[in-house]
């Protein structure tokens, strides 16, 4: 490992972290990629009822944020770039 | 008050059958009446563990079946007159038991027994079932990676879901050496993913092989691992027992023979 790699690699405990963060999150909904697409669209379509976004670049996930009692809670995010505010 | 204890972990070889023996001698060892069950039905291991295996007459599923009384089938344990083991068929298969008969079984044994421990195999089908069936309480086993994290998770998930009282975790071959260089999840680090109370670390110690290979428990002896699983059985029993610093042990040392090897 060279010095300027020290600096810039993760160490393997860190992606065994972020990678079950993620796996347990979609192993704990049971939400398939294809239900997945099938929220998003239909949040693009009502949000777009309001506003223009941009559908093709949205992105949704499930993430575990803050504690709710003693698990953490999964919360879905989704980033949705608004084109023109006043549509109507 | 008796209880009933099930340890299960989900995935294959982090060493359930290992804990059980542990716990159980244990507990023993503290004067309680213990039972220990393998429902490991096909794929018997807890005997040889305890180094019992040349006594079975009877087996689980004789006395499910009505071949036998339970006390017949159970094997005193060498060293502890308070310790039995039900051991697991070896010619059968999961299906020859069901759940129900199991907390039949369990029911009975419980009017003599202070604890109950049940040996569960991986997987999470039938052989899972019958083993969680009896239960109220259980002891997840995990290893810090990625696999049996996730198959720990899911088993968690299953537990809450049959009501279980108490689920707790017990942290199994950490090494304190890979965890130093950033190439193993810390304790913490399960613990945060897992979001169950811990109940023990048992650190990765070749006395463990060592003592499989002897057929003798190695809970309460000197060894890291010994010392460990005694003080897991401690917190079993409720005892608030400070955990270990086994890394300050080993950084110490490393220390004092850093001193000789200096210059």
């Amino acid at each position: 490992m060279g010095f300027a790699n020290f600096f810039r690699r993760k160490s393997s405990k860190e992606i065994a972290k972020d990678r079950l963060k993620i796996l347990l999150i979609s192993d704990r909904v049971n939400c398939s990629p294809e239900m997945m697409e099938m929220i998003k669209t239909d949040i693009a379509k009502v949000i777009s009822k309001y506003m223009k976004i941009d559908a093709e670049s949205m992105e949704i996930q499930i993430t575990k944020t803050g504690t709710k009692g003693m698990g953490k809670t999964p919360a879905l995010y989704a980033n949705i770039p608004i084109l023109d505010l006043h549509k109507l | 008050m008796s209880e009933v204890i099930v340890v299960t972990s989900g995935k294959g070889g982090v060493g359930k059958t290992t804990t059980t023996a542990n716990v159980g001698t244990g507990l023993a060892a503290m004067g309680k009446r213990v039972v220990l069950i393998d429902t490991d039905i096909g794929l018997r291991n807890l005997d040889v563990v305890m180094g019992l295996e040349n006594r079975i007459v009877y087996n689980l599923v004789d006395v499910i079946e009505g071949k036998c009384r339970a006390k017949q089938a159970l094997i005193k344990d060498k060293r502890y007159q308070n310790l039995y083991l039900l051991p697991s068929a070896q010619t059968r298969d999961k299906s020859a038991v069901t759940p129900p008969q199991m907390v039949k079984m369990i029911e009975q044994l419980k009017e003599q027994y202070d604890y109950i421990v049940l040996d569960c195999p991986a997987g999470i089908e039938q052989g899972f079932q019958n083993a969680i069936a009896g239960a109220e309480r259980a002891l997840v086993i995990t290893t810090p990676e990625v696999s049996a994290i996730r198959d720990a998770d899911r088993i968690i998930g299953l537990l809450e879901a049959n009501d279980f009282k108490k689920i707790d975790l017990i942290i199994n071959r950490l090494r304190y050496d890979m965890v130093k260089r950033g190439e193993m999840m810390t304790a913490s680090d399960v613990v945060d993913i897992l979001s169950i109370p811990l109940l023990g670390i048992v650190p990765d110690d070749e006395n463990v092989v060592i003592a499989t290979n002897q057929g003798e428990p190695l809970v309460g002896n000197s060894t890291m691992a010994g010392r460990a699983y005694q003080n897991i059985c401690e917190r079993v029993l409720g005892k608030e027992i400070p955990f270990i610093d086994f890394e300050r042990t080993i950084s110490f040392w490393t220390r004092v023979t850093g001193i000789f090897h200096k210059n």
